[in-house]
Order: structure tokens, then sequence, then C-alpha cells
């Protein structure tokens, strides 16, 4: 590991009241900063510092800060989560940056996640669309056998890889369409492996999908920008997947039972 | 709606037809370049001329043909419905935006090669087809003596042609036919037409790259099993060898005609 050094930054933050006001971008000394420090870190010294001169802190989501929760987020010179790969912004050090580097930081840029304030963004649009089908319905009953359903290893290894999405939201902000594909696919594809998954399995990939277009997120140009740019890894074969059960649900299987 | 009508206007059926004209597009484009290798042969056109009569009066191609300008249109239509609805998705844009850190170019500009081919095809019909259909190429006569097979080529006058004819008449076959080889050759030796074609060529290259990959994708097909000969297809035929002979050809007549 590097030593510690200290280092001046000039901050270029995009500060906006609420919703309905516009915001623009404020220029902001960040003087002593450590370069052990997370990117978070940062922005809590200079919110200490706009705090004791009577200013209005910085506004930014945060929860866990380990990297797991999928809360934090900000566009950091260009690139969701800063500069570094599978990685998210509070697992994001400030030696990744040198000394009097100009960073801009700009709230996640989708018509589906309208800014809270400042750089936090809205993101209940991804709740929308797991509660309209990201979910296995479990009866009442006793609790089934750890291993009584087999589950061959390789598919379960796959669903496994789509559920480590923290849905932080990297990939709708990465892709020039503001397209939520990665996230929704992720989502379907880790039931549709598992069978758990399959008595619901075609009816959550059309509403999910219908969910997604209603929000109003982009539409798919396979520019991979998403999967580069995911903290965890997510993979672009999710979106195929996803494809593949929305127009197979669409196209060969029933809604309702043959009369 | 149907569920049928309700995949298609989805942001995922917008991508499916997309990906289904691109693919019956790229398919064409197969079909096109066999038959204009023709031009390479040194036959004062004989070939070519009887492959473009073929072409516009056979009956099974001519219907295929149909598709085929429907395709172009569903294609271009759509992508511009996409793009438009994809730039709503992001009304705001980003101050800092570093796509070339996390994309290639081609793939965040199809619309732009896209463009580009749009404009080519329109130019390349009105260059060929254009003046093909509306008796706007000169005519030729070829006598070729059956013992001998030493052909004579005569250009025709306007009326002395009646339509594309072929027949036997003294030990020679006659073949009376439209003289698109010879617009070709006239057409390509302007500098500028030349140019276009070669600039377009190049952008058919990177559109047809990320375009046949994608269309894969957008399918649903991706697996590891076989996308290797996918990119490989990709890459070597539509990116590589299409392009190039589509290139070589204009080439051909500035240089060497």
């Amino acid at each position: 590991m590097s030593e510690e050094r200290t280092m001046n930054l000039t901050l270029k933050v995009w500060r906006q009241k609420n919703e309905n006001e516009k915001g623009k971008f404020v220029t902001i000394q960040a003087n002593g900063i450590s370069s052990d420090m997370s990117f978070l870190e940062m922005l809590d010294v200079v919110n200490e510092d706009l705090t004791r001169k009577g200013e209005d802190p910085i506004y930014f989501d945060h929860d866990c800060r380990e990297g797991i929760c999928g809360m934090c987020s900000l566009h950091i010179n260009g690139r969701p989560h800063g500069p570094k790969q599978g990685t998210t912004t509070c697992q994001l050090h400030m030696r990744s940056f040198h000394d009097g580097q100009t960073i801009v930081i700009e709230p996640w840029r989708a018509a589906a996640f309208p800014v809270i304030k400042d750089l936090a963004v809205d993101r209940t649009a991804f709740e929308r669309i797991q509660q309209a089908g990201g979910y296995v319905s479990v009866n009442t009953g006793g609790v089934p056998d750890g291993n009584a359903i087999p589950i061959p290893k390789p598919s379960a290894d796959e669903a496994f890889e789509s559920a480590t999405c923290i849905g932080c939201g990297a990939c709708v902000a990465a892709c020039k369409n503001a397209s939520a594909m990665l996230f929704v696919s992720a989502k379907i594809s880790q039931y549709a492996l598992l069978p758990q998954g399959q008595a619901e399995r075609y009816q959550r990939a059309q509403a999910m999908v219908e969910q997604m277009d209603r929000e109003g997120f982009g539409a798919c140009t396979v520019t991979k920008a998403c999967e580069a740019e995911c903290p965890v890894g997510i993979k672009l074969t999710n979106i195929a997947r996803m494809n593949r059960e929305y127009f197979n649900a669409k196209f060969f299987k029933e809604k309702t039972a043959h009369s | 709606m149907s569920s049928f009508n309700q995949a298609l206007t989805s942001t995922l059926g917008k991508k499916l037809i997309m990906a289904l004209t691109g693919l019956f597009l790229c398919a064409f484009l197969i079909v096109h370049l066999i038959g204009n290798l023709q031009l390479f042969k040194d036959d004062a056109g004989k070939a070519f001329n009887d492959y473009a009569y073929f072409m516009t009066h056979f009956t099974p191609i001519k219907a295929v043909s149909y598709l085929l300008y429907a395709s172009i249109i569903i294609h271009a239509l759509y992508a511009l419905i996409l793009t438009v609805y994809n730039r709503k998705a992001r009304p705001i844009g980003y101050a800092s935006f570093a796509g070339d850190k996390n994309s290639t170019w081609s793939s965040r500009n199809m619309g732009i090669l896209g463009t580009v081919l749009l404009v080519f095809i329109a130019t390349h019909m009105a260059n060929f087809w254009w003046k093909f259909h509306n008796d706007e190429v000169p005519y030729i006569e070829y006598r070729t003596d059956l013992n001998t097979l030493e052909t004579q080529v005569t250009e025709l006058n306007a009326s002395e042609f009646t339509d594309y004819q072929n027949f036997t008449q003294d030990g020679q076959e006659v073949t009376r036919a439209r003289d698109l080889y010879k617009q070709v050759a006239y057409a390509f030796q302007n500098p500028i037409l030349v140019a276009f074609y070669v600039l377009a060529m190049a952008a058919m290259s990177f559109h047809l790259i990320h375009g046949f990959n994608s269309a894969f994708q957008s399918l649903g097909f991706n697996h590891r099993k076989y996308i290797p000969i996918v990119r490989f297809l990709a890459l070597w035929v539509f990116g590589i060898i299409i392009p190039i002979a589509f290139a070589a050809m204009p080439l051909y007549f500035f240089f060497c005609k």
C-alpha cells in the first residue's frame, strides 16, 4: 500500500435544492484531504467545513459504507462510482486521485431517477420494478428442508451471481440511454434459474419488463457500459436471458387455460 | 392490446424488430456481394448484366426485394423512434461523461453510422437502381460464336432495343441487355463518389461489427458455447471481408478501368 499523502482538490459539485428547482454546479475547495480517506469520508470533511461556515452541507446517499448495500451513488468525473472498476463510491479511496485534481461530482442522470437534493436521487423506481414481480410467493406452511430441492451447481452459481446485484443504479447511470436492463435482468435471472422461481417465471418477466417501461428507462443499445461499471460484476448474459424470458412468455406461453 | 402487439411495442420488442430487420439486411449483403463479384469478370459486363436482369425479373427475388425495402425503412424508422425514446430517458445530461472508458465509440454512435449508411443507400439506389428501372442506362448486344466462343460487343441505340433477349442465331448466341455494367464503370470515374463509397463501407464495417453481435443479444442469444462463432462472423465476415470486397468495386473501376 502506498504511503499516506495529503492533497488539495477542487470539487465541482451539483447543487440542487429539490426536485423542482433548477440545479447548478458549485466549485468547492477541499483542502488537506488524506489519500487514505474514502470518497465519502472526503465529502464528510467538506460537509463539516460547510456546516462550520453556516452553509448547507452537500446532500448525498450512503449507508453501510462497506460496498454491499448499494445506497451510495455519485457520478464522478464522468463515471458512476468513480474511476475504478468493480467498486462502489464508499470503497473508492482518495489515493485514486492526485493532488490539485478537479473532480466533477454529479447525481445519477435519468428521468426515472429524479433528484431529491444535490447528489441524491430517488431510486424507488427500482423498488416498484421489484414489487411488480421480483419475488417468489411463499404460502404458509412448514419450513421446507434445506436440501429437499435438488439444484444443479451451475444453475445455483449463475443464480447467485445474478443475485449479487445491490440495486445501486450504476447501470442506469452509465448507460447512454439510461436503461435499467442490467438491473431488471439480474432480478429476473436469479429466479428464472432456480426451481423455486418456476411457478411465477413468465408472469414475473412480463410484469417486471412492463414496470421498467412504465418508469421511463431507456432501451438497450448493447454498449456494455453497464457491465463495465457494475460494482458487483453483473454480466450482460442476464439481459439476453431477460429477452428470452420475456419473448418466451409473450409469444409462447398461455395467459389463461384453454377453454 | 394483444400480447403479441404488447411485446412488439415494449422496449425489448422494438429492439427485437431492429435485430430481425438488421439480420435480414446482413443476409442480403452476402447475396448482394456474391452477385456483384460478377463486376470483376473481364467479359464486357455480360455476366453482370445477365445477373442484373435475373435479379429484377425472377419473381421470388422480386418478392424478397420488397421485404428488403421494407426492412431498410423499418430499421431506420425504429432507430429514430428508439433514439427519441432513449433521449427522453435522460432529459438532463452529464457535464462530464467518460463513455470511452466503458464502451466502444461505434456502440455509442450507431445512429451516426446508420445515417451515413442511409445516405449511402439513397445515393446507391439513385445511381443504379433508379437508372436501371427507368431506362436511363445504355444498351448492349453480345454475340458469342458458339464454335470459337469469341464474343463481339456492340452498343445499341434505344430505338434498337426492345427488351432483354437471349437467343441463338446462325451458330451465335445473341444477348441484348441493359448495360448496367457500363453505368457502374461510368459512375465510378467520379473520385468524390468513389471516396464516399469507401467511407460508407468503413462506416458499414463498424456498424455491422456492433450490430451483428448485438442482434443476437436482443434476440436473447448469448451463451459462451456459441457466442464465439457470432463474434467471429461479426468481425471477419461482416466487419472485414464484406466491406473490403464492396469497397474494392469502386476502387477497381476507378484505378483499373
